[in-house]
């Protein structure tokens, strides 16, 4: 009987021991891990507080006021801006807030790179210059009435546009070419009825930022849908758990500012402020364990949620995956191409070509998929679905061509250069849609030259399709030295993909980067197993090989020939 | 059965007589050891080169796991035999020797082919020639801790290259385990060649399957094996 105990002890010591490796290892592969499953737990937790179809934003649903009671939001509003006072009534800090906000100055201070960024600034590959357009392109301004660049946006409270982000859209549309303001009378743009506002509705209709909200002007930056950025475009509206798995219904069912979330009016996730290779760092500077990465709300990044050891599960094949994570961005993998929901983005523009007239007129001509290939106010483009990005190291930080760098135009112009490579701990390998644009600069000082576009006088572009004049006056609005001669040249900008992310099983395969000519095949710096070689060790080893084989041929050869002599 | 196979009571010779029997010089455990060390080596140097991009004929996924698998089990199964071989004082077979070294080299080169003798005595303390020893031993000190740390230092390079990403020194060891490898695949071949120059072009891996290999013993060795070991002896 002592025996049978004695055994039956020696068994449980076992399995105990057994249990501890195997908890141990568990524990080593899963400790850093936050999965998407436990992020939404958290987020949708209280959802029955509130039973509506509202997309998840960075604050928990449930809120204390119904706007529709509000008797001031019962008024029959004469404009926008009385909007605003209503809102403001109450909400007495907001004004103030979204006066801070790049969303109202369109200004950003790089102070890695010293530069001042922001539309009000940058001339880009698209529409180049906001300046001597402004009624057109401040239809995007979160206010009303910003017709002049030079000068800072209208400082009244009243001229925030509170609705844009907050009503719903079907009650509110910012009209294209009235710097901002809406309109509440049938209106026609491009010859069609424009949607008609219905202030006191969108008033009352408030909510959080939903996608639509953001989207009406981010899924439209370029000068149409999914124009400029190729990973935001009005497929997110309603995108398929294929096409985003955090924005559909299906998935995650996320506003913006789920992982923009800010507070105060300004949220976190800027293009000109990227921290290409998120850590949770303390105030000296060091390293935090992976999992004080859900602390770091202030960065809308993946690792945000996710951790960076997003991988779950302790198999080999999770841990393997997340030796990538200080290399690799995840959108890298995760995001296998862009505009992907049916909706084209524009990777070509040549403005050069812009001002061609049909009988005095101005024409446009769509390609067989049925995009604009030609624009007589723009010029020739290209439009193109499901697109493979174009990879780079990248460490967060851009340097931009302003008005005052002249340029090299020996080759194409990168307007806004990417920092970091393979030796910058900054730095991983990312995803970018590539725009190729060819836009004018200044023929003699090979400056970037502003476009006097839009407009009603005879010197915008889109009105007399004169480009000396059209440029001359863009120039001369902005007070700049300009030759009088302008040239066309090849520029190109990055665009960093980041939306649009695919379920995990519709992720990047492992040999579409591990093998030659993958899609890896211009990244420099790091030794890609399967891409790679040691070029001349490769071949000392072949060689060992061949010689071996060659040798025990000829050994093989002598031993045949000699087979006879030794049987006597 | 000839006669030089009977048990030596029955014979009465006037020099120190040898005696051509069976005998078990492959335990067991050595021979699973061997077997499944060389299937391991076989999936090791697929899966390997297809991580490396000579070959793929299996996804560049599957070949990673497989071969880390792979890769474990023969860790493993190396700590193990280490641990036998000690254990078991079977080290000493594999201690390396010059002696003889030569003589043997030169009848792969030149004797066998003239039908001369192996010049090397198989002994029941040392099975294996001198250059065997030599291979065996280069291979258990030199290339198979290349391969392994080097192994695990590629395995693990999240571990060690921190977050700054250590291109160069990942470089480096991804080269050490490519020298290890060609090394690895250079021996194989070698061996399974010169496993066909036995008697027959199978004698040498019949015996490294059943065990039993013909030895020239003296009358003690007989007397001994047939007294405390009649497992090991035919």
């Amino acid at each position: 009987m002592t025996d049978h105990a004695a055994f039956r002890g020696l068994g449980s010591v076992c399995r105990f021991f057994a249990a501890m490796i195997l908890l141990s290892f568990y524990f080593i592969a899963s400790e850093p891990i936050v999965g998407p499953g436990s992020a939404l737990a958290a987020t949708t937790g209280s959802s029955e507080a509130k039973p509506t179809d509202d997309q998840i934003t960075g604050k928990k649903p449930g809120e204390t006021a119904d706007h529709t009671k509000f008797e001031i939001l019962q008024q029959d509003f004469k404009s926008a801006p009385d909007v605003t006072k209503a809102c403001l009534s109450c909400h007495n800090e907001a004004a103030t807030q979204v006066h801070d906000s790049i969303h109202w100055k369109w200004e950003y201070d790089n102070e890695k790179t010293g530069q001042k960024l922001g539309k009000r600034y940058v001339i880009n590959a698209f529409c180049g210059n906001v300046a001597s357009n402004e009624a057109r392109c401040t239809s995007c301004h979160a206010g009303y009435g910003w017709k002049d660049m030079r000068q800072p946006p209208p400082s009244e409270p009243e001229n925030v546009d509170c609705l844009v982000c907050h009503a719903e859209k079907k009650y509110y549309s910012k009209f294209p070419t009235m710097a901002g303001l809406p309109v509440t009378e049938p209106t026609k743009f491009s010859g069609k009825d424009f949607p008609v506002s219905d202030l006191t509705k969108a008033a009352q209709s408030v909510s959080l930022p939903q996608r639509e909200n953001c989207g009406s002007c981010h899924f439209y930056g370029g000068g149409g849908d999914g124009v400029k950025h190729g990973d935001l475009d009005s497929s997110l509206h309603n995108p398929s758990l294929d096409l985003d798995v955090h924005m559909s219904a299906d998935g995650g069912n996320m506003a913006c500012s789920a992982c923009h979330s800010g507070s105060g009016h300004t949220w976190p996730g800027s293009r000109y402020d990227i921290d290409a290779k998120p850590q949770a760092r303390d105030d000296e500077g060091k390293k935090l364990p992976v999992f004080a990465m859900r602390r770091v709300n202030e960065t809308a990044s993946c690792e945000s949620c996710h951790s960076d050891a997003p991988h779950q599960s302790a198999t080999l094949e999770a841990i393997k995956l997340n030796n990538h994570t200080d290399t690799v961005a995840c959108q890298t993998c995760h995001i296998p191409e862009f505009a992907r929901g049916g909706v084209a983005t524009k990777t070509l523009w040549d403005w050069s070509t812009a001002g061609k007239l049909k009988d005095g007129k101005p024409f446009t001509v769509k390609d067989d998929k049925g995009h604009p290939s030609y624009d007589s106010k723009k010029g020739d483009f290209n439009y193109e679905e499901n697109v493979q990005p174009t990879y780079s190291w990248f460490n967060g930080t851009f340097t931009y061509v302003t008005d005052e760098d002249p340029v090299d135009t020996s080759k194409p112009v990168i307007l806004n250069a990417l920092g970091g490579d393979a030796n910058d701990d900054k730095a991983r390998i990312w995803p970018f849609k590539l725009m190729n644009t060819r836009q004018p600069i200044d023929a003699e000082s090979k400056k970037l030259v502003y476009m006097h576009l839009f407009g009603k006088d005879a010197d915008a572009f889109w009105k007399n399709f004169d480009w000396p004049k059209a440029i001359q006056s863009g120039m001369d609005y902005m007070g700049k030295d300009y030759s009088g001669k302008f040239e066309f040249v090849e520029t190109r900008m990055w665009w960093p993909i980041t939306h649009m992310v695919a379920p995990a099983n519709k992720a990047v395969q492992c040999d579409e980067c591990h093998s030659k000519n993958g899609r890896l095949e211009g990244i420099e710096g790091v030794f890609i197993p399967g891409r790679d070689n040691h070029g001349i060790i490769d071949w000392l080893g072949y060689g060992l090989i061949i010689l071996t084989i060659l040798g025990i041929g000829i050994h093989t050869i002598f031993r045949i020939a000699t087979r006879k002599s030794r049987q006597h | 059965m000839t006669d030089n196979q009977s048990s030596p009571a029955a014979r009465k010779n006037d020099k120190p007589a040898t005696f051509h029997r069976k005998v078990k010089n492959y335990s067991r455990y050595e021979r699973f050891w061997h077997w499944s060390q060389a299937i391991l080596i076989f999936i090791l140097a697929f899966s390997g080169f297809t991580v490396h991009g000579t070959i793929r004929f299996i996804p560049f996924k599957s070949a990673v796991m497989i071969h880390d698998i792979a890769a474990f089990a023969l860790i493993f199964l190396w700590l193990f035999t280490a641990f036998w071989t000690f254990t078991t004082g079977q080290w000493r077979h594999f201690v390396p020797t010059n002696k003889g070294l030569w003589a043997v080299i030169m009848h792969y080169l030149v004797g066998m082919m003239s039908g001369q003798p192996h010049p090397y005595k198989r002994t029941l303390s040392r099975k294996q020639n001198p250059l065997q020893s030599f291979a065996y031993f280069s291979i258990m000190t030199v290339v198979g801790p290349l391969l392994w740390l080097s192994g695990l230092a590629y395995m693990f390079y999240s571990f060690w290259a921190g977050n700054s990403g250590n291109h160069d020194i990942f470089s480096l060891v991804v080269l050490l385990h490519l020298i290890g490898a060609f090394l690895m695949v250079a021996f194989v071949i070698g061996h399974i060649y010169m496993v066909t120059t036995g008697k027959t072009l199978i004698h040498y891996t019949k015996a490294m399957i059943t065990g039993f290999e013909d030895m020239e013993l003296t009358e003690a060795e007989v007397t001994y094996l047939e007294t405390h070991e009649p497992d090991r002896i035919k």
